[in-house]
């Protein structure tokens, strides 16, 4: 009996093949790869954003350019005013937006401007912003929300 | 020299490859943050130009919704709730001409959507989210009714160049009015 063990584990090969493992491996990197957003820009202002129902999906994130908004975040947790950021710098004077935008949208014409602003902002600076966004004619907006539920 | 040079194995070691992956692969693991983003899609009205009027409205198919700076609703003149506002568009976009105040047909029925400035964007998007809401519910159930399966569903077998019915029948009109206009009438 023991004899007929010994044969058969002689036979065979006991090493697991790992000559695919790269390739395994590969595909896991190429799919992280492709699936992540570097996070591009700093966060200067609190955006901690409202829940919807409603929602849809951020289709074509490429054409996606993004406009925050909320109370600036100082030193030792401490929060100022409201303020609005664009790439990575905060807008003293809200008519700069208007020329930002202008340039932008003449590189990207379907550019598709996001809000993320923070629950606790005022709607009336939010009216200021989209009203220079008007000037600009970027008139393609939306609002970046939670989905409901799921926090 | 040559007759050495041939002798040994002109081999790249991959052995390594995979660990060289495998770093690599944990780096974008550890900056990976798959977004769930969601949002609420909108269109903003073009520059008012002086020279050309306004477009007229009757005001049977305009339902104005004003939201003040502590969040009170107030649609068409009445007082209302949050969660009631769902109903009242519902009933205001597919009136199909029946009742008198409300609209002519789904193609001429606008929301108009106004708040007071110190209003917190959060209630804002609350107000918003059941308007959008409301027009999803129709959506889904006149999906339903002609093609059996909900709007999503509908969407999702739309070729390329078909036309949405759905969305023909019902579009979304969201006015979102200039806040400074002062008295609405």
């Amino acid at each position: 009996m023991s004899a007929h063990f010994k044969k058969k584990s002689a036979k065979t090969s006991q090493a697991i093949p790992t000559a695919s493992l790269p390739d395994i491996i590969f595909m896991l990197l190429i799919f992280f790869m492709v699936t992540t957003v570097m996070r591009e820009t700093e966060l200067l202002v609190r955006t901690s954003l409202p829940a919807a129902e409603a929602v849809e999906k951020i289709e074509e994130k490429r054409l996606v350019s993004y406009i925050y908004v909320g109370p600036e975040m100082l030193e030792g947790n401490r929060y100022g005013e409201d303020s609005v950021q664009i790439d990575d710098a905060i807008v003293d004077d809200l008519f700069e937006i208007r020329n930002i935008m202008y340039r932008k949208i003449l590189e990207e014409p379907r550019m598709i401007i996001s809000f993320r602003v923070d629950k606790e902002v005022e709607t009336g600076l939010l009216y200021d912003v989209q009203g220079e966004l008007r000037e600009a004619e970027t008139l393609r907006i939306n609002y970046s929300t939670m989905r409901e539920g799921g926090s | 020299m040559l007759k050495r040079r041939s002798q040994r194995k002109a081999e790249i070691p991959t052995a390594t490859m995979a660990d060289i992956a495998f770093l690599l692969l944990i780096f974008f693991l550890v900056t990976t943050t798959i977004n769930v983003d969601a949002c609420i899609s909108m269109q903003l009205p073009p520059k008012l130009d002086a020279n050309v009027d306004p477009p007229e409205i009757q005001q049977r198919n305009l339902l104005n919704i004003l939201v003040n700076n502590t969040g009170d609703v107030l649609v068409d003149g009445q007082f209302m709730a949050i969660s009631n506002i769902r109903a009242e568009v519902m009933k205001h976009v597919t009136n199909e001409g029946r009742l008198s105040n409300y609209s002519d047909n789904p193609d001429l029925a606008i929301v108009s959507f106004k708040t007071e400035r110190q209003l917190p964007y959060g209630t804002y998007i609350d107000v918003l989210d059941e308007i959008r809401g409301a027009y999803v519910e129709i959506r889904d159930s006149y999906s339903q009714e002609i093609r059996g399966v909900n709007y999503a569903t509908y969407r999702g077998q739309l070729g390329e160049d078909d036309e949405d019915e759905v969305k023909t029948k019902y579009p979304i009109k969201i006015s979102l009015a200039e806040p400074d206009a002062g008295g609405s009438e």
